[in-house]
């Protein structure tokens, strides 16, 4: 454990010490603002229209879960497609590049300690990121009364699948000594992860439960909805696990053939 | 102590090295020489535990490099030919982590960290980045970062590359002050600094063991640089047949 905080550690410092978490979060959160924003007003210009023309019915239906941060947290998704394998992109391949991967392995350490080492420290920073869009429910708790388990169920979502992202990087990262390589495998992987249920509506039948299934998208979409089920637990864990094993078997093979 | 038995290794097709074999005692500097490409870095590689060899075994202060790899590699101080430095530390930031991940206990790490810093002339350029470092100082820094958990063997892979006479003078002086109560293989091709800092040596050429002797017995009557050209080529020739 002491291992793995230590590599830990300075993985999260790593990016501190550089621009890149600056840069990286401010970013994040001026697109996230944006898109707050954006959530907002189209809120409130419905609560507007409905209460002009008197539908109670429609005004009931508003609620600020299902239209502001429901359809928020989705966004988040997308932008975190796009930002984690530019965060996961260094994990392996700079240490490759730079020589310190000799540091790493001929060190007392096992590889198991550090690529879990690896995705803890990244693993903070993007709790850091997701932490500071919390800004975005505050504001709306402070002004209006949104339901606190959806908004709780929805960052545990968010968290995991952002997990999972980190883990396909570090896999991604530890393939190559190439840090564009590396961000362009995760990436494509993530999207096809996002995408996977497009074909579903017309596959139809098993084909399509199974896009359904493998795809990220429907899993987010329950917890955001404010149901944690096991299924999805189990699904964001899966791959987790499988992806940190493949990372670890990439890290061992990469031994081999120096 | 490193005990080096019948090392093979094969990349892909290519065999790097084959069956090479030598012990280094302990207090010992043993230097490996060779010609570039002969399998200096492949051996040490192996020797430290970063890679597996196809045959072969290593061990070192009497555990498998291996088998026994955590008990080994703690053992084991490596500076490869590019320091492994993180440029965006500060020297002393890059030494603890150093000295984490090698094990050094919590409460010895400050020790430990002024240790090195003093023992590699470092204590002045301790908070300065080490991107902003002459190669000289991130040499050092790289030794310190291989000398920071005490270990009894230390292996050095071109110390001294790409250093300016003064810092090469430097360097020397200070693997022959380290060698002591230590274990030292450095491989190298520059045939003086053997001279003057090994007291054994063992030629490495394409691959093969051509010589492990005492740098005495070695050198009895020729200069080394005979004796090493000698070596090479009758290996060379040998080959060729």
């Amino acid at each position: 454990m002491r291992n793995i905080l230590a590599i830990a550690g300075k993985e999260l410092r790593s990016l501190f010490v550089s621009p890149i978490a600056y840069v990286v979060l401010t970013g994040f959160l001026l697109l996230g603002g944006w898109f707050f924003f954006n959530m907002l007003f189209r809120f409130s210009y419905l609560l507007t229209l409905y209460t002009g023309i008197q539908n109670a019915g429609a005004v009931q239906a508003l609620n600020l879960n299902e239209y502001v941060i429901a359809p928020l947290l989705n966004d988040f998704t997308i932008v975190l497609v796009i930002m984690i394998p530019l965060i996961t992109m260094r994990a392996f391949a700079e240490e490759k590049r730079s020589g310190t991967y000799e540091l790493l392995l001929t060190s007392p350490l096992t590889v198991a300690e550090i690529v879990l080492g690896k995705l803890l420290g990244l693993l903070a920073f993007v709790a850091i990121m997701l932490g500071l869009t919390g800004i975005y429910p505050l504001i709306l708790i402070f002004y209006g009364n949104p339901e606190l388990g959806p908004i709780a169920a929805g960052y545990l979502g968010l968290f995991l699948m952002a997990s999972v992202f980190v883990s396909i990087g570090l896999f991604a990262s530890a393939l190559t000594d190439n840090q564009i390589i590396a961000a362009v495998i995760c990436f494509v992987v993530l999207l096809l992860l996002y995408i996977l249920s497009w074909p579903a509506e017309t596959a139809g039948g098993g084909i399509a439960g199974l896009l359904k299934y493998l795809s990220v998208v429907d899993h987010f979409n329950e917890m955001v909805k404010g149901v944690i089920d096991t299924r999805d637990l189990v699904y964001f864990l899966t791959l987790l696990i499988l992806s940190l094993f493949l990372t670890h078997r990439a890290v061992e093979a990469s031994r081999q053939a120096q | 102590m490193v005990e080096v038995r019948g090392l093979t290794k094969y990349y892909g097709d290519f065999r790097a090295i084959h069956d090479v074999t030598f012990t280094a005692e302990h207090g010992e500097i043993l230097g490996l020489l060779g010609p570039n490409g002969a399998g200096k870095t492949t051996t040490m590689r192996i020797v430290t535990g970063f890679m597996p060899a196809t045959e072969g075994t290593v061990s070192v202060e009497g555990f498998d490099v291996v088998k026994e790899a955590r008990e080994a590699r703690r053992r084991i101080g490596y500076l490869p030919e590019n320091p492994p430095l993180y440029h965006d530390m500060t020297v002393s930031s890059y030494l603890k982590f150093v000295g984490r991940i090698k094990g050094v206990a919590k409460s010895e790490l400050d020790d430990a960290l002024e240790r090195v810093l003093d023992k590699c002339f470092l204590t002045d350029v301790a908070d300065r980045i080490v991107s902003r470092l002459s190669k000289g100082y991130r040499q050092r820094v790289g030794l310190a970062g291989a000398l920071i958990h005490n270990p009894p063997v230390l292996i050095l892979d071109e110390p001294t590359i790409g250093l300016d006479p003064k810092q090469i003078i430097e360097i020397r002086t200070l693997i022959k002050e380290l060698a002591g109560d230590r274990t030292v293989i450095l491989s190298t091709h520059i045939l003086p600094e053997v001279s003057q800092i090994c007291s054994k040596v063992v030629i490495i050429n394409e691959g093969t063991v051509a010589v492990e002797k005492s740098l005495k017995e070695l050198a009895q009557g020729a200069s080394l640089e005979e004796v090493f050209l000698r070596y090479i080529s009758k290996e060379s020739a040998a080959a060729a047949v």
